[in-house]
C-alpha cells in the first residue's frame, strides 16, 4: 500500500473553457480510507480516474509513496478498481472470476486458492463458488466485483467508484460494514467516490467534500457536521442539511429575527453577507421559549419527526426524536454552543456556549 | 379507484405475481415497497397494461380494462432510467403526449407552463435535454407523466439514479405535487426511508406476494408480518430467538435475562425484535430489559453511531444519537423498553401482547 501525493494537480478537458478540477494540493497517508464526496459534476470521478491512471491531468502530478507515476498507465500503477456496475466473466465460475486478477499476476496456486477462499467468506458467497457468474443476481454481482477489488493483497490502493449504488438497502449495510472491517484489519489505502454522505461517512477516516472542482473541506464525519468550513458543506451533509438563515452582525453580535446571538469573536466585516448555520439537530421545540416557528409541515420518518417551517419569512427545519411530543404552536431556540456563522459562504466564528 | 383482484402472473416455472388483490383511490399514493425482485415491476406492468396476468381481473373506477390497449388508456409512467427525447427542447418534451393527443395549441401552452411552474423547471423550457442536471431531466420526465392529467400514474423508483441530495429534496416536494393530481398514484420504491417521507399507503411486496397493505405509518408501526417489519427498517431490523414458558419470556440460545411476563400468550418459540433506534446506552426506566453483545464494527456519521454487535449469534445494530465509538471486539450493554419490542410467532406473525411485571 502507498501513500497518494497530488501535487499542482488540476484538470481541463481539452475542448472544454473551464477547469474540471481547480488546482489542488493533497497528500493522503498509506492505510488511509479517504472518501471523495460530491454532488454529480463536481469532479469527484475526474479525480478519481487521475488517480487511477484512465486520465493524465492536464497540470501538476501524481506521486504514490514519493514516486511519480503520472506517465504511468493504470496497469503499471498496480492499483485495484471497483465500479458502480458489475465487472465479472458470465462464463466463468465465482471461484475463477476472483482467482483471474490473481493468475494474471502469477501468483502461485496455492496462494490463490487461499486469497480465493478468503474473500468468499468475507463475501457471504462459499455456497456460490462454483456457479457460473451468468446464474447471480445483480447484487451477489457486484459483491463479485468487489471481491475482485480486494483479493489482491500487494496492490498499491484500492479505487471504489459509487460501488453500493445499485445495491438493495439491507445488503448495503452488510457490504457497507465488511468494507470497514476489511480496511481495519489490513489497512488497506482505500478511496471511495459517492454521492451519499452516509457511505462517504460510514466508510472514511477523513471524507473529502467537493464542489465545482474545488475540494471545500477535508475532515472526519464529526468536523464536518459540527464545524462545516462553506455553506455548502453545511447543507449537504446532514438529512436536512443545516440551517442557512441570514442574519447581520453588530460587533460580537449574530442579529436573527429580532434576536441577539453572542459569538465566539467580534466580527469586522461590514461589507459581507452573513449567514448564520444551525443543524436541524441542535434546534428545540418548546410550547412557549423562544421565537414563534410557523409549521408547514411534519414528516415523521419513524426515528424522528421533521418539522418544517419559517420564522420571519425564514424556512428551517428542526428533528423531534421518536417519542417526544411537539408542541401545537412550537417555539423555536437554537444552542449557541452548536451555531456557527458565515461570511459569504465561509466560516468566520461560533456561536458562543450560555 | 383501480382494482386488481387475484392478480397472478408466472414466467416459466418462476411465480413473479401470486393472487394479489389490492384496491387504490384516486388522490391516494400507494407505494410498493420491497427489494428486487419482490414484484414491484411485475405488477406495475400489469396495471399499466404492458402485461396480461395469468388470471385475475383489473378494474378502473369498476371497468374491467383487461382488454384495452395500453395506448387507449390513460397511464403515465416515469421509469428509473429518465427519459427524454434528446433533440426537442424541454417544452416540447413536456408538450409530446398533449401533441400526441391533438389538444389545442392555447390549451397546450398553459397546461406545460403549470406543471414547468410546479416542478420549478419554467426557467430552462428553451433549453434541451443533455444541457441539464440529471435532477432537472428527471423533472422534465416526471413534468412530462403528469401534463397529461391521467387518471394512473406509476413511477418506477423514479429518483433511484438521482444524487442523494436531489433526491431528498424531490422528496420533500413530491407529496404535495401529487396531492394536487386526483390521479391514482403509484410509487415503487426499495428504501423504507422514502416510504416514510412520501406518507400515504404502502404495499410490502416479498417474493411476488403482498405482506400488508395500509397506511405507511401504520405499517413501519406495527407489521404483521416478520418480513414486512425487516423490509421496512433501515438501518436492519434487530431480532433474536425467545421461548415463552409459563409466561416467562427467554432467549432461545442464550444465558442472558429477558425478563418478561407475558400472561396472556400460549407457550412455544417466538421472534423477538427491535429497531435499531430503540437500543439506548443507559437505563432509563426500572423495566427497561439489558442486552449484551460483543462489538464487530461501529460506524460515525458524525452525528449518530452505529453500532454492530453480535447479540449472541445475532448480527444486531444500535443507533445512536451521537459520536460514540467502541473499540473492536469489545463488550457492551444496551437497554430495551418493553413497549418497543416486537413478537412474532412461529408463523412470522405479529402477536398483540402487553408486557407486564418484570420478573
Amino acid at each position: 500500500m502507498a501513500s497518494i501525493q497530488l501535487q499542482s494537480l488540476a484538470h481541463r478537458y481539452p475542448s472544454a473553457p473551464d477547469y474540471a478540477l481547480n488546482s489542488m494540493q493533497q497528500s493522503w497517508s498509506d492505510g488511509g480510507a479517504y472518501a471523495l464526496l460530491g454532488p454529480s459534476g463536481c469532479g469527484k470521478t475526474t479525480l478519481l480516474n487521475i488517480i487511477s491512471g484512465l486520465l493524465r491531468p492536464s497540470e501538476g502530478r501524481v506521486l504514490f509513496d514519493d514516486i511519480d507515476v503520472t506517465d504511468l498507465t493504470t496497469e503499471q500503477r498496480n492499483i485495484a478498481q471497483v465500479f458502480q456496475f458489475p465487472v465479472v466473466y458470465d462464463t466463468m465460475t465465482v471461484a475463477d472470476n476472483l482467482a483471474f486478477p490473481l493468475r494474471n499476476r502469477g501468483i502461485a496456486k496455492n496462494e490463490i486458492e487461499k486469497r480465493v477462499a478468503d474473500t468468499l467468506q468475507m463475501l457471504d458467497l462459499q455456497d456460490r463458488a462454483n456457479d457460473r457468474a451468468r446464474s447471480l443476481t445483480a447484487d451477489d454481482k457486484q459483491k463479485i466485483s468487489l471481491g475482485r477489488g480486494l483479493v489482491r493483497a500487494d496492490v498499491q490502493a484500492i479505487l471504489f467508484d459509487e460501488p453500493l449504488t445499485v445495491i438493495d438497502p439491507h445488503l448495503k449495510w452488510q457490504l457497507r460494514t465488511e468494507l470497514k472491517k476489511i480496511h481495519q484489519r489490513f489497512q488497506h489505502t482505500m478511496i471511495y467516490v459517492t454521492h451519499d454522505q452516509t457511505e462517504a461517512l460510514t466508510f472514511a477516516d477523513q471524507v473529502i467534500v467537493m464542489y465545482e472542482g474545488a475540494v471545500v473541506q477535508i475532515g472526519t464525519p464529526q468536523q464536518l457536521f459540527e464545524t462545516p468550513e462553506h455553506t455548502f458543506v453545511g447543507k449537504f451533509i446532514g438529512s436536512p442539511g443545516m440551517n442557512v438563515l441570514p442574519c447581520e452582525v453588530d460587533g460580537s453580535e449574530a442579529l436573527f429575527a429580532g434576536k441577539r446571538i453572542s459569538l465566539s469573536k467580534p466580527i469586522d466585516n461590514p461589507t459581507a453577507r452573513f449567514e448564520l448555520g444551525i443543524r436541524p439537530e441542535h434546534i428545540k421545540l418548546s410550547p412557549s421559549d423562544g421565537m414563534p416557528l410557523n409549521v408547514t409541515a411534519l414528516q415523521d420518518v419513524g426515528r424522528h419527526v421533521i418539522v418544517r417551517g419559517e420564522i420571519a419569512g425564514v424556512q428551517l427545519s428542526a428533528l423531534v426524536k421518536d417519542g417526544v411530543a411537539i408542541p401545537e404552536n412550537p417555539c423555536v431556540s437554537f444552542d449557541s454552543a452548536r451555531i456557527n456563522l458565515y461570511a459569504d459562504d465561509y466560516r468566520v466564528a461560533s456561536g458562543r456556549g450560555d | 379507484m383501480l382494482e386488481l383482484r387475484n392478480i397472478t402472473r408466472h414466467q416459466g416455472e418462476d411465480v413473479l405475481l401470486d393472487d394479489i388483490s389490492l384496491s387504490m383511490q384516486r388522490g391516494d399514493l400507494n407505494i410498493l415497497l420491497g427489494p428486487t425482485l419482490s414484484g414491484k415491476t411485475s405488477l406495475m406492468r400489469i396495471m399499466a397494461g404492458l402485461d396480461k396476468p395469468d388470471s385475475g381481473e383489473l378494474l378502473f373506477d369498476g371497468v374491467s380494462v383487461l382488454g384495452i390497449a395500453v395506448q387507449k388508456r390513460n397511464v403515465a409512467m416515469v421509469y428509473q432510467q429518465f427519459i427524454n427525447y434528446p433533440s426537442l427542447t424541454v417544452f416540447e418534451n413536456i408538450a409530446s403526449p398533449l401533441r400526441v393527443a391533438r389538444v389545442e395549441k392555447s390549451q397546450i401552452n398553459r397546461q406545460v407552463a403549470e406543471v414547468a411552474e410546479l416542478l420549478q423547471i419554467t426557467q430552462v423550457l428553451d433549453r434541451t435535454p443533455d444541457t441539464l442536471s440529471g435532477g432537472q431531466q428527471q423533472r422534465v420526465a416526471l413534468a412530462r407523466a403528469l401534463v397529461k392529467k391521467a387518471d394512473l400514474v406509476l413511477l418506477d423508483e423514479p429518483l433511484a439514479n438521482l444524487d442523494y441530495k436531489l433526491r431528498e429534496e424531490l422528496r420533500a416536494e413530491l407529496p404535495a405535487l401529487f396531492a394536487a393530481m386526483g390521479a391514482v398514484l403509484v410509487y415503487a420504491t426499495t428504501e423504507p426511508t422514502e416510504a416514510l417521507v412520501l406518507g400515504g399507503n404502502t404495499v410490502c411486496l416479498h417474493e411476488g406476494r403482498v405482506e400488508q397493505f395500509g397506511p405507511t405509518l401504520d405499517l413501519y408501526r406495527a407489521p404483521a408480518s416478520l418480513r414486512c417489519a425487516k423490509i421496512f427498517s433501515d438501518p436492519p431490523l434487530n431480532s433474536a430467538k425467545v421461548e415463552c414458558v409459563a409466561g416467562q419470556l427467554a432467549f432461545a440460545n442464550s444465558q442472558q435475562k429477558l425478563g418478561i411476563n407475558i400472561k396472556q400468550i400460549p407457550d412455544g418459540s417466538y421472534t423477538l425484535a427491535v429497531r435499531p433506534h430503540h437500543l439506548s446506552r443507559e437505563r432509563e426506566a426500572i423495566d427497561d430489559i439489558e442486552v449484551k453483545g460483543c462489538v464487530s464494527v461501529t460506524e460515525l456519521t458524525g452525528s449518530e453511531a452505529f453500532v454492530h454487535f453480535s447479540m449472541e449469534d445475532n448480527p444486531w445494530v444500535a443507533l445512536l444519537h451521537d459520536v460514540q465509538d467502541f473499540a473492536v471486539a469489545s463488550s457492551v450493554e444496551f437497554y430495551l423498553k418493553p413497549q418497543d419490542l416486537f413478537l412474532f410467532d412461529c408463523d412470522d406473525t405479529l402477536v398483540e401482547w402487553q408486557p407486564t411485571i418484570k420478573s
